[in-house]
């Protein structure tokens, strides 16, 4: 009888360096380390190199130097006595209020496109198809460029707004008319109505940064009703699996939603602030940019139409035989796409979303066709032409940018692990 | 018809001829019903598209309809439409496309040279052939036909002398017959496309290219000679460094040599030049080309057991799709500069084309781990208990399988990747887009102008990338090797 004995035992030689696949892998990452930080060493030297010829070196210091630059749009207070870094700031967060803003109108659009591309009605189908295929072969920019100039150029100047009283007495109406007498979008920007309180909170300022308590107070209820009403919710659900019957609950749901949110408004004497035109622009209410349209408007038909598909190619993933199982159970086409359907097409649609956000974010550099401060107009722009220091404003911006995209990505893929299927 | 039986009953001994459906139930009618207005939801759907169409229509056909092609400014059009269609009239002023189409299409590259670009698309296209319609000689004939009569056609518009034409008009039927006769062998064309559109488009001294060519020469060489005796690892590295001392040391001297004696080439074209369609054309096409490999090899890494490289190549990765490509690209201008030795200054277009490869290949590299890591384990475990090994089992077992799965992901970065060339005017190039419609609106005679320029430059991008799209449904419908 014979036994299956180990290998007898190979003594080491140098080829089995390359040919043995056992050592092989440590000689190649071995070589790669060398090469990588020759490469490293040859990058650095050369950047030493380059530095001292030009008299440069790496401070960041200017962030803490006058900017002497101005930004119209401006989420805390800015003035150009402000720091460098402190315009940094606006800047990511006018980036961050693009690209919310952004993805939410860009799901809207492109799950109402895509839903309405699968539908049976001929025309509607045909012009979603004509929306998408449009949107998605033409680059971004163009879209852009061509909102802009649709705002700036053919939209009435505020002087056509203005009725003076020779044209009442001639019965003459102005060129142009305010929209329900809130909305007025003119050839320099976009105004609509403030929402302003009568009686507020006081504001604290929390690192130089101001914080409107009204605000804060807001949210909490808002927070707050939704839990409980979740909570309420629940006790229902407990009870119809106990009994069998459900007790009405919409306007109870509702009362907990908005009543008490309703109730904190009205006790700080919530009222609208609407634009009015005076002198030769309009005053009061929001004034919002074109530069800011524009790149929101565009950005979302864009990313709307890379949604629609997604969310198109998610509901025709989910097989016939369920919605048919559906419909066999009785169940009518709501709920069949509410309980059957969409739980199972999110799983699909939701990866794809996640890239179309984080695209949607890093597109929204694409501010400068239009000359929007976004953190590449502040930090990688004037910033870095003022202070000439493009390395580290470079690889801040990249830095900022990285870490918003990581953000998002990480969001996004925490709520993918809670509504993906739970298998073994 | 009916037989009437002693007891009085009937009995029918013919078939009634089926009856028409009724109206309502066939033809126009019935589609109308069942696609348009089949609920009330349908109804103000269908109410709702057609006012929109209406709408759509009535405000842009006149616009389109009043166009003026013939026109030296927009005062002129203006007057024109006027004069034609009453003064409250608008229209659009298609003179500037008639003036200035060569400039969206070729930025400033010299006019009396505009043959060598529009030769080099061309070429691309029947070189592109055999990558598209691998060895079937019906598609290849077609496309290479067509591609060579249009080519011509569009040389012949650009009036060249005729000794040329007849030139051109050979080489081209070289091509169709070597479609014809040999469809495979057209990818030797496509093995030294590069250095031929280098040569036509930049122009310069013909013996750069060659040297550059003679590299490849020498690599494949080397490992020829060595393979046997060395094994396949060895041999490629013997033969890269071989090609690397060439390129790096002997070329530039030997090749300034043969210019010196034999000065052959035509005339220099510099990157400034270049701009509109030919720069993006010039950027994405490279830049698509050259991401594949590195694409490839970056998955590849990504899912290798080799802790460094698995490493190196996830952070290349995530970093470089975390930063938006204009970030990269303004990397290429500004901070290439200060990682390349002192006083070393190459071409800017060059510079970005390097950059966005590299952005292109991250994107690449996603897409091709999901086919990756779609083929089930078992695949390579097969490779390996055949006895094949690591290059082998990739190129021959796994590859083919997880690219057919990942084509449609890769055609789409391959359309956002040429539609990212619009980005280059942001870093001071001539992008069709941005770059040269500026340029154009600038101008006093023209000055006022914005839909058409924009309308014109996005039709083309609408062209070309619509075409990609669909092309990849036909090679996915094509590979499809499944029942379902």
């Amino acid at each position: 009888m014979t036994l299956a004995a180990d290998a007898p035992k190979e003594a080491f030689r140098l080829s089995m360096l390359i040919y043995d696949t056992r050592y092989r892998s440590y000689t190649i990452q071995v070589a790669v380390l060398v090469l990588l930080l020759l490469f490293m060493g040859w990058i650095t030297d050369n950047t030493i190199k380059n530095l001292a010829e030009r008299g440069k070196d790496i401070s960041f210091n200017f962030l803490w130097q006058r900017a002497g630059y101005d930004i119209d749009q401006q989420l805390i207070p800015y003035t150009n006595d402000s720091t460098h870094g402190r315009a940094a700031v606006i800047g990511i967060l006018n980036t961050l209020v693009v690209a919310i803003f952004g993805c939410l109108f860009a799901t809207v659009i492109g799950v109402v496109a895509g839903v309405l591309r699968l539908s049976k009605n001929w025309l509607v189908a045909r012009i979603m198809t004509v929306y998408v295929e449009v949107f998605r072969n033409v680059p971004v920019v163009l879209w852009i460029i061509v909102a802009s100039v649709f705002l700036t150029e053919t939209q009435p100047q505020p002087r056509d707004y203005k009725v003076t009283d020779e044209m009442i007495a001639a019965g003459e109406s102005p060129k142009a008319e305010m929209l329900f007498g809130a909305f007025a979008i003119t050839g320099r920007s976009t105004n609509m109505p403030a929402p302003l309180l009568t009686r507020p909170l006081p504001t604290v300022e929390i690192a130089t940064v101001p914080v409107s308590l009204s605000l804060l107070a807001f949210l909490a209820v808002v927070i707050g009703s939704v839990m409980v009403n979740s909570r309420y919710l629940a006790k229902v659900k407990a009870e119809q699996e106990a009994t069998g019957l459900r007790p009405t609950t919409w306007w109870k749901s509702l009362l907990i939603l908005f009543g008490p949110s309703i109730a904190l408004l009205v006790a700080m004497g919530l009222h609208l602030d609407y634009p009015a035109l005076k002198g030769f622009n309009f005053q009061g209410g929001i004034s919002v940019s074109h530069a800011f349209s524009a790149l929101l408007v565009a950005l979302s038909l864009y990313t709307g139409a890379f949604i629609a598909e997604n969310v198109r190619g998610g509901i025709q993933a989910i097989s016939r035989g369920q919605s048919e199982a559906a419909f066999a159970l009785g169940l009518r086409p709501g709920r069949a796409m509410k309980l059957v359907i969409l739980p199972q097409a999110l799983r699909v649609i939701i990866p794809p979303l996640i890239s179309q956000y984080l695209n949607l974010t890093k597109n929204t550099s694409l501010g400068i066709a239009v000359g929007y401060l976004d953190l590449r107009g502040t930090l990688g722009g004037i910033t870095m032409n003022q202070t000439g220091r493009e390395m580290e404003c470079m690889l801040l911006m990249m830095g900022i940018y990285l870490v918003i995209s990581l953000i998002v990505s990480s969001v996004m893929n925490a709520y993918n692990n809670a509504v993906k299927l739970k298998e073994r | 018809m009916s037989v009437a039986s002693p007891n009085g009953s009937f009995v029918r001994t013919e078939m009634l001829s089926p009856e028409a459906p009724p109206l309502a139930e066939r033809g126009l009618v019935k589609w109308v019903r069942e696609n348009l207005f089949s609920s009330v939801l349908n109804t103000i759907l269908t109410l709702a598209g057609l006012a929109f169409v209406i709408y759509a229509i009535a405000s842009a056909l006149p616009w389109f309809l009043n166009g003026v092609w013939n026109a030296k400014d927009l005062k002129e059009c203006r007057a024109i439409i006027t004069a034609s269609a009453g003064p409250e009239a608008t229209g659009a002023c298609w003179a500037l496309i008639r003036e200035r189409w060569h400039q969206f299409l070729f930025g400033f590259y010299p006019a009396d040279l505009y043959w060598r670009p529009v030769l080099a698309l061309g070429l691309l296209l029947i070189s592109l052939a055999p990558l598209l319609y691998y060895g079937l000689r019906r598609a290849n004939v077609m496309l290479v036909g067509i591609v060579s009569v249009a080519t011509l056609i569009a040389l012949a518009l650009l009036d060249h002398d005729i000794t040329h034409l007849l030139l051109f008009a050979a080489v081209f039927a070289a091509l169709s017959a070597l479609a014809s006769v040999a469809p495979k062998r057209l990818i030797w064309l496509t093995l030294v496309f590069p250095l031929l559109a280098f040569f036509l488009l930049w122009g310069g001294s013909v013996w750069g290219p060659v040297g550059v060519a003679a590299g490849f020469v020498i690599l494949a060489l080397v490992y020829r000679l060595t393979k046997i005796a060395l094994g396949v690892v060895v041999a490629t590295g013997v033969g890269v460094v071989a090609a690397a001392v060439w390129w790096l040391m002997l070329q530039t001297s030997v090749t300034t040599a043969l210019h010196a004696l034999m000065p052959v080439g035509i005339p220099p074209v510099s990157s400034d030049q270049f701009g509109g369609f030919l720069l993006a054309f010039v950027i994405g096409v490279t830049a698509i080309g050259a991401s594949l490999p590195i694409g490839i090899l970056l998955a590849l890494g990504r899912r290798s057991d080799m802790m460094l490289i698995k490493t190196l190549c996830v952070g290349f990765i995530e970093f470089v799709r975390g930063v938006p490509l204009i970030t990269v690209l303004f990397t290429a201008t500004l901070l290439l500069g200060y990682f390349l030795p002192p006083q070393s200054n190459f071409d800017v277009v060059l510079r970005v084309i390097i950059l966005v490869t590299f952005f292109s290949a991250a994107y690449l590299a996603e897409v091709i781990r999901g086919g990756l890591a779609a083929l089930p384990k078992g695949q390579s475990e097969a490779a390996d208990a055949l006895g094949l090994d690591y290059w082998q089992a990739q190129r021959l077992i796994i590859m083919p399988q997880a690219l057919k799965v990942s084509i449609p992901g890769i055609v789409s970065s391959f359309i956002g990747l040429f539609k990212d060339t619009t980005l280059v005017a942001f870093v001071g190039l001539m992008d069709p887009l941005k770059g040269v419609t500026t340029i154009v609106r600038a101008d006093v005679a023209w000055k006022g102008i914005y839909w058409e320029p924009y309308i014109f430059v996005g039709v083309i991008f609408f062209a070309v990338c619509f075409g990609m799209s669909r092309y990849s449904m036909y090679l996915e419908q094509k590979l499809k090797t499944d029942h379902r």
